[in-house]
């Protein structure tokens, strides 16, 4: 890489840590506590003192602020924050991106990316209720019944379907591998719930063509990464997962309202995927475990194609139970379970099993990890992917 | 091109209201009038939806606001069966409908699809507006459609 303004290796993921995960409205805590909770466990897995921290980024307006998380841990100087809009969880990649980005311009040294929810403290996604007037955008929605989180991504999928004429098989695979890899993992949610095809075939309409599995959990929890300069790294716990490239990623349009995005079939990692790539210096084939948001399967399966990790035409055949397993698959998917079995904390549970799967610390660890893409947002105005590796990728 | 309905399709979800920045006004009061009224540009004549302050094309703002034939096709379609508002939970399934105007540069409007909830929908399908009057605060019309 000739061109240094890039991401490419020069900061790392020192620490990761998360809350006990919850279903939604069952946390003791109140959601700020959480996000503390999640902080500590994340500087103690890294081997570094909270009063360290300089910096925090988040994203989807968290409402736990860095000012108020800074006097809470008692930290002497706060030196950067920031915060990440867009829909949904689209953002979880864009806060390892600001952080790192903070990291290399000086601007702060050890930077905290977290997301925190308390959904009974706060209220559910997945519900909607109120009877107030409703304006703006909304009123071009909301009064036909569509509201929630299902009912916004919906229709992009079934576009998707008709148009390429993929998707249910690999949307069964999907959920089916994340509840397989939830088994495995003692912090999953769904640990000792199993998933087979018939109970996906059989399981209830949300709203067609999304099925009850196809659809993300809603949980209360909080969740932390530790982002700060590679050669620091060297001094901590454990072994960096480096930070290859992150991008944003939002279309011409990606944000118009009732649904009149000019690139309606997509799951937004368009304009990203390039840059990703040519700044990490490596390409899809190159990738060996993949953490790819679930808000909905159908989602996933444009990601997947958008990332180059299969094609439109080959999705049905790629996209297969077998082949999304970490024990013996080729694109091992979701490896923690992620937004469908482990948690939904709005996509950085799935960040976090990337730095694992390349320190080679996952419940279902995959052989030989260099490199882990991890993803957010899928559908969303503005989605963001992120690539982790070993030192052993930059060289 | 277009009739109007006195039954409630959806009853006791929110009301829509303008913005109260004025930006929709126009078309709120343009369904009440039984009118599709949506933005086109002064200057280089491009329909848009939903409404911006600017042109998203050419970047004037003076964009002005046209009554559009009340005719689509459907670009796509779901069928909620859960219920995520208490109005719904007795309900039943219900379609939405996402219906791009080709004569109105291709914007595209969300709604609902009148008539049997359980009917086949096919992407495509030519569809028709049905201005549906509610009784409200104030009183408002929603913009529905059915295969024509």
């Amino acid at each position: 890489m000739n061109d240094e303004y890039n991401l490419r290796g020069k900061v790392a993921i020192v620490g990761v840590g998360e809350t006990t995960y919850y279903k939604h409205g069952q946390s003791p805590d109140p959601e700020f506590v959480l996000v503390l909770k999640a902080i500590l466990a994340a500087c103690e897995d890294a081997g570094i003192s909270p009063k360290e921290i300089d910096g925090f980024c988040s994203y989807s307006n968290d409402r736990n602020d860095p000012p108020r998380l800074a006097n809470a841990l008692g930290i002497p100087e706060l030196r950067y924050s920031n915060m990440q809009w867009t829909s949904g969880g689209g953002g979880a990649a864009a806060a390892v991106q600001n952080a790192a980005g903070a990291v290399v311009a000086g601007s702060a040294n050890v930077v905290v990316a977290y997301r925190g929810l308390a959904q009974g403290q706060f209220g559910r996604f997945g519900r909607s209720g109120g009877s107030r007037p409703v304006s703006g955008p909304a009123a071009y929605t909301l009064p036909y019944g569509m509201m929630s989180a299902a009912q916004m991504y919906a229709m992009r999928t079934t576009r998707f379907m008709h148009e390429h004429g993929v998707g249910r098989g690999a949307m069964r695979a999907i959920a089916m591998a994340c509840y397989h890899h939830a088994q495995n993992n003692p912090r999953a949610v769904m640990q000792g719930k199993t998933l087979d095809a018939e109970t996906y075939d059989s399981s209830r309409w949300i709203t067609e063509p999304y099925r009850l599995f196809d659809c993300c959990l809603e949980n209360d929890g909080a969740a932390a990464m530790i982002v700060t300069r590679t050669d620091r790294a060297k001094d901590l716990a454990k072994a960096p997962a480096l930070v290859l490239a992150a991008q944003q990623s939002g279309g011409h349009r990606s944000g118009a309202t009732a649904e009149n995005a000019t690139d309606y079939v997509t799951s937004s990692f368009k304009p990203a995927v390039k840059h990703l790539y040519e700044q990490a210096g490596i390409g899809p084939t190159d990738i060996d475990v993949v953490q790819s948001y679930e808000n909905f399967t159908g989602g996933v399966v444009m990601s997947l194609i958008e990332h180059g990790l299969c094609t439109y035409e080959n999705a049905d055949e790629v996209l297969t139970f077998d082949n999304l397993r970490a024990d013996g698959g080729n694109l091992p998917l979701n490896t923690s379970g992620g937004n469908l079995a482990e948690c939904y904390m709005h996509g950085l549970g799935l960040q976090i099993e990337a730095v694992r799967q390349v320190r080679g610390e996952s419940c279902n660890q995959v052989d030989d990890v260099k490199v882990a893409l991890a993803n957010a947002g899928p559908m969303v105005a503005v989605a963001s992917t992120a690539l982790y590796g070993t030192e052993e990728v930059v060289g | 091109m277009s009739r109007s309905t006195d039954e409630v399709h959806l009853p006791g979800l929110r009301q829509p209201a303008a913005a109260n920045d004025g930006l929709d006004t126009p078309f709120w009061e343009g369904t009440r009038a039984h009118e599709l009224r949506v933005q086109r540009c002064k200057e280089c004549e491009l329909h848009q939806w939903g409404p911006e302050w600017m042109c998203h094309a050419c970047n004037s703002m003076e964009l002005e606001w046209v009554a559009v034939e009340p005719v689509g096709n459907i670009y796509s379609w779901q069928r909620p069966h859960h219920p995520v508002h208490r109005a719904l939970s007795e309900r039943g399934p219900y379609i939405i409908v996402l219906v791009e105007l080709p004569h109105a540069d291709n914007i595209r409007m969300v709604g609902n699809l009148l008539g049997d909830p359980l009917q086949e929908v096919e992407i495509g399908t030519p569809v028709s507006v049905v201005f549906e009057d509610r009784d409200g605060d104030p009183d408002f019309t929603l913009v529905q459609w059915e295969v024509t």
